[in-house]
């Protein structure tokens, strides 16, 4: 490839070239091809990614949307095209409403005791304390139990008429709670088993944060006089406010989405008999799976996708706010 | 040598990504049919069940005689997995083994796609299985889904040392003249229990009780036709009051949830002295009350008899080998294949023949007081009258009813007028 060395210094000459001499056109073909390298690949390099994205995400979601406009059978397959008839239906159903009900108060249960508990954990765990390896392993070993054994565990806790902790009020002399009957009683305990679960694993995120913040700005805070409360307050938590905003919005993902905890949480899986505790995503199995009625299922998983971003943005823009108005202190 | 390279390069990746993405798409499974034949070419049946169903042995022994055959036994661990996968697979059209194991309960909603599975009818098979076990495997035009394996007959298992407290008979003769043939004179019998005043409630759980008595009723929910008739059903409305009159009025519930962590506990703590069992219940007692004494079999049943649970081996029609798995199928549910099964796992047989079998009638039960549960239960199985109608929507309607006993009998955050509205209601969102 002699001419490809003669060419090569002239540079920019590419489009001046002479038509038919066929070396040059190679030329500039291949300088085509580098120009295309170096504006393709990176994105080749990354399609895999959003291939994968498109194949397990992009397109579940858009053919839910595309059921949900159907009558469809779970085993029959597609039926008549009814438009919106199915948001309808379910818009106009109160289970739908009392599992929007129910999914909120599990979230806000579940979700605001986890990260701020989480926070104090980590705290702790950043502190100088002696086997540190032991006591970070040991607050993620909740998060490698099986949530179904979880359940389990907790279901003995909470039976009603010989759970543990029915047994241990009965010995402080309080009234048995009834948690399989109780509304709130019900939430109580299931978001209990997702705090047991996420405390640890949110802990140890915040705790990888907080190592991240250069301790000299610490060492400044205590020559100026700031406790270890005031420090934790002024300085810890302006300064995980991307973590802070990372571990709200994945355990709003995980909140609203919640379903194998009050699943679990009696022997028939239907979220009690009065619909105590059945979330959306367990609204979801029994349109889908009990009923066997697809397009009424996915009507509801598209509006609770709806609400997750919807509630993902408030999140989003609070988080920001709380965490800046820290910073500004 | 640069531009070549990257240019390989670079179709190379792209080949590789279409190839990626066309892999989930390219192998539409080949619909051989069932071939008239079968012995002779080599052929490999996949068979799925779950649980237990006693078959390793028999599968090996099938292999032998029929050397041309190999079998892939893929076993699901609970029932509630094995039905996943099988609608799912349905529903996508491909994936499912040639022979799948099936329950009784999921027959209502399976008969409404009989396309999917073989018509197993065969004039060598007529007359195998008790009358109601076929039947309710039958469609309305006559297609047969599915091959009987084992049944559930149900009698009342009862526990002898609280009737004794009670200043009552214990012993099974006794014990089944006391429940009678009727709903009215098992409550009759639970009232005098209770007014003894010992502690202990008649029944675990009036779920329960309203299973046993539901299964009864030619059709509950659902006329052929497809109409609900579950809110003006009066039959359904009769046995609804009557379960809840013995569980609050009377107070002769223990109100359990059945299979909850409360009923399960119930057993250690002697909470009641009767429990509906079907013949693998006895397995279930015996694990929960482990190191009780005093439980028993009464052979009877309020009603007449009452079937619960039980499987079916069908041939989905995706199958490649449908010949080879009918035939497969057929060989594992006769009688002489059900009895050996029964022996390895106690699978109670549904073949006619079987039950009058000398290895099952002699099958004694020793934590049952060496109660002889293989007779029992045999008579019981004759007991069983027609099998319910279930629509499609049963599954569904039963589910809220079984809730509305709850929030009655278990929760007691309704009375029942007050969750009869509100099934209703339930009934009325489907």
């Amino acid at each position: 490839m002699s001419v490809t060395d003669r060419v090569r210094p002239q540079g920019q000459s590419i489009d001046e070239e002479i038509p038919g001499n066929r070396d040059v056109r190679r030329l500039a073909f291949s300088q085509q091809v580098s120009k295309w390298d170096v504006k393709l690949s990176p994105y080749l390099y990354i399609s895999p990614f959003f291939l994968l994205f498109a194949l397990t995400g992009l397109f579940p979601l858009l053919y839910t949307g595309w059921v949900s406009l159907h009558n469809w059978n779970l085993i029959g397959g597609q039926g008549k095209f009814i438009g919106f008839e199915n948001f309808g239906f379910v818009l106009g159903q109160p289970y739908f409403w009392n599992a929007v009900g129910n999914t909120l108060s599990i979230f806000l249960l579940s979700s605001v005791p986890q990260v701020v508990l989480a926070l104090l954990i980590a705290a702790v765990l950043d502190a100088n304390l002696r086997a540190k390896t032991f006591w970070r392993m040991g607050v993620l070993v909740p998060f490698v139990v099986a949530p179904v054994a979880v359940g389990l565990i907790f279901n003995n806790l909470f039976a009603d008429q010989f759970g543990l902790v029915n047994e241990f009020l009965g010995l402080l002399g309080l009234d048995p709670v009834r948690w399989h009957s109780d509304q709130l009683a019900s939430h109580f305990a299931i978001a209990t088993m997702v705090n047991f679960r996420w405390i640890g694993y949110n802990a140890l995120i915040f705790l990888a944060a907080m190592q991240a913040i250069p301790r000299d700005v610490f060492e400044a805070a205590t020559i100026d006089g700031a406790g270890r409360v005031r420090q934790f307050l002024s300085v810890t938590v302006p300064m995980l406010r991307p973590t802070v905003i990372f571990v709200a919005i994945t355990s709003t993902i995980g909140g609203l989405q919640i379903f194998d905890e009050p699943r679990v949480f009696d022997q028939s899986g239907l979220g009690g008999a009065d619909r105590q505790w059945q979330t959306l995503t367990m609204y979801i199995w029994e349109l889908g799976w009990g009923q066997r009625n697809f397009g009424r299922a996915s009507a509801v998983a598209w509006l609770l996708f709806l609400m997750i971003v919807l509630i993902a943005l408030v999140n989003f823009l609070l988080t920001r706010r709380i965490a800046n108005q820290g910073g500004r202190k | 040598m640069k531009f070549p390279r990257k240019l390989a390069a670079l179709s190379a990746s792209a080949a590789c990504l279409t190839l990626a993405l066309s892999g989930c798409g390219a192998d539409a499974p080949k619909n051989a049919g069932p071939t008239g034949e079968t012995g002779k070419e080599p052929v490999t049946l996949s068979l799925a069940t779950f649980n237990e169903f006693g078959y390793e042995d028999l599968l090996k022994e099938y292999e032998t005689l029929n050397p041309n055959v190999t079998i892939q036994h893929k076993k699901a661990a609970t029932t509630n997995e094995a039905r996943d996968n099988l609608t799912t697979r349905l529903a996508a059209g491909s994936g499912l083994s040639d022979i799948e194991a099936i329950e009784v309960d999921w027959l209502s909603e399976l008969k409404e796609y009989p396309d999917q599975f073989v018509d197993l009818k065969d004039p060598a098979v007529e007359g195998r299985w008790l009358d109601w076990k076929t039947e309710a495997a039958t469609t309305q035009d006559g297609h047969l889904i599915g091959y009987g394996t084992d049944s559930g007959p149900e009698a009342v298992c009862y526990n002898g040392a609280l009737l004794e407290a009670a200043g009552m008979p214990s012993d099974r003769e006794s014990v089944a003249k006391m429940l009678g043939t009727t709903w009215d004179s098992y409550f009759d019998a639970g009232k005098k229990f209770v007014a003894a005043g010992t502690g202990p409630a008649w029944f675990d759980s009036a779920g329960a009780i309203y299973q046993g008595m539901s299964n009864q009723m030619s059709k509950a929910y659902e006329n052929e036709d497809g109409t609900v008739i579950a809110a003006d059903n009066p039959e359904v409305k009769e046995v609804y009051t009557k379960v809840l009159t013995a569980s609050t009025q009377d107070n002769l519930s223990a109100h359990l949830g059945q299979w909850s962590n409360d009923w399960v506990a119930g057993f250690q703590s002697q909470k009641f002295a009767t429990t509906l069992c079907p013949g693998w219940m006895l397995g279930v007692i015996e694990g929960n009350a482990a190191g009780v004494e005093g439980w028993d079999v009464a052979n009877v049943f309020p009603g007449g008899g009452g079937n619960w649970g039980g499987s079916y081996l069908t041939v989905p029609s995706q199958g490649k080998n449908q010949a080879e798995a009918k035939k497969l199928a057929a060989w594992l549910t006769a009688p002489e294949q059900q009895i050996k099964a029964f022996t390895a796992k106690g699978t109670f047989p549904s073949q006619v023949e079987a039950l009058t079998s000398e290895e099952l009638l002699g099958q004694t039960n020793a934590f049952f007081n060496d109660a002889p549960t293989g007779e029992i239960f045999a008579e019981r199985a004759k007991a069983v009258g027609d099998s319910p109608f279930k629509g499609p929507k049963f599954f569904a309607i039963n589910d809220a009813m079984q809730q509305a006993l709850t929030r009655v009998d278990v929760d007691k955050s309704d009375d029942a007028e007050s969750s009869w509205a509100k099934f209703l209601t339930a009934v009325k969102s489907l």
